[in-house]
């Protein structure tokens, strides 16, 4: 029960939270020195996810094989490989280097 | 997989959900197999298969559900574990308000079209210079959906051994897929170094101290006021 409990209100929660936003606002616009800061809030938030994603809580998820995997992944996009082969690559990379290690 | 920085803000309404549908396929599959490892944590965790499929048709966020499942796993007390949930999904609340304009209706309808939110959408709708484009967020939010949901199922009703993922590498998925779309929109917009530089810094140091949601955050917040005050200053002279 209190899985259920708990499910339904984190899912409330995530409605309201992306709800605010738009409605809030209505159509007004966002002042002018809001472009700027909205321009940047994609990379940000993608790097903070990257380094939450990566390292976890107190950094112990830090793993030498998901970094070689990411190098992998980035090295094979940068040599213009279409994203989802170079996660691919990223992936097996990963995957290969914990079958060596153990 | 089409690159962003192609991508324009010409074209009719349904060009541009095409286009948010072919960013949205590849960022579907990540969202399957990781669908899958949370399927199969849950499984492993006694939730029920109804309960593991609710929670990804109506929570429909990988951040928020992991955090959920770590935060009641062992009997961990519902409030807490709802709190760090919802708080993990905070981030939602800066990106609601930059799309807000993008959107269309009245507040109702803009509330609805704004669930559509989600990381790899709000990427791949960003049109740079604080633009977004809503039929690409909607193209790109619903191919993930119905992949999020099918992974969960699959996992928990397969239930695979917990290591099988681990062994795979999938736990590389993720994070590869947001260091890729990062690196896309560094491309075009010199001033996200900053930010993100700093974005990735703040959460790494508060790692330290607090749970993952909040440093996400805060290291978004900090970011964005730093960058703010910057912009303020460069406005005033």
């Amino acid at each position: 029960m209190t899985l259920w409990i708990a499910i339904l209100a984190v899912a409330a929660g995530s409605f309201l939270i992306k709800a605010a936003g738009p409605a809030l606002l209505g159509d007004r616009s966002l002042p002018g020195w809001s472009t700027g800061v909205l321009a940047v809030l994609a990379p940000t938030l993608l790097a903070a996810l990257v380094i939450v994603e990566v390292l976890g809580r107190r950094w112990e998820q830090t793993d030498f094989t998901v970094v070689a995997g990411l190098a992998a992944a980035t090295v094979v996009w940068l040599l213009r490989a279409p994203m989802l082969v170079a996660v691919l690559v990223g992936v097996v990379a990963t995957a290969l280097l914990r079958l060596v290690v153990g | 997989m089409e690159r962003p920085q192609e991508q324009q803000d010409t074209g009719t309404p349904r060009q541009r959900f095409a286009g948010g549908l072919r960013v949205g396929a590849g960022l579907a599959a990540a969202s399957f197999a990781l669908a899958l490892t949370f399927g199969a944590a849950a499984h492993e965790q006694g939730w029920s298969f109804p309960a593991t499929a609710l929670a990804s048709v109506l929570i429909f966020s990988g951040s928020a559900q992991f955090a959920l499942l770590t935060a009641l796993a062992g009997g961990g007390a519902a409030v807490p574990a709802i709190a760090a949930a919802v708080l993990i999904n905070g981030r939602f609340l800066p990106m609601g308000l930059a799309l807000g304009p993008s959107l269309s209706g009245g507040r109702l309808r803009r509330a609805l079209q704004g669930q559509a939110v989600v990381d790899g959408s709000f990427v791949a709708a960003h049109l740079g210079r604080g633009r977004f484009d809503r039929y690409r967020l909607f193209g790109a939010t619903v191919v993930q959906w119905p992949a999020w949901v099918a992974g969960t199922v699959i996992g928990a009703a397969v239930a695979p051994p917990a290591d099988l993922a681990h062994r795979l590498g999938l736990d590389v998925v993720f994070p590869a897929f947001f260091l890729l779309l990062l690196l896309d929109e560094l491309r075009t917009s010199r001033s996200g170094y900053a930010a993100a530089v700093l974005g990735a810094v703040v959460a790494a140091v508060l790692l330290w101290w607090v749970p993952p949601g909040v440093a996400l955050l805060a290291a978004t917040l900090a970011a964005l006021i730093a960058l703010r005050s910057r912009t303020g200053r460069e406005a005033r002279r």
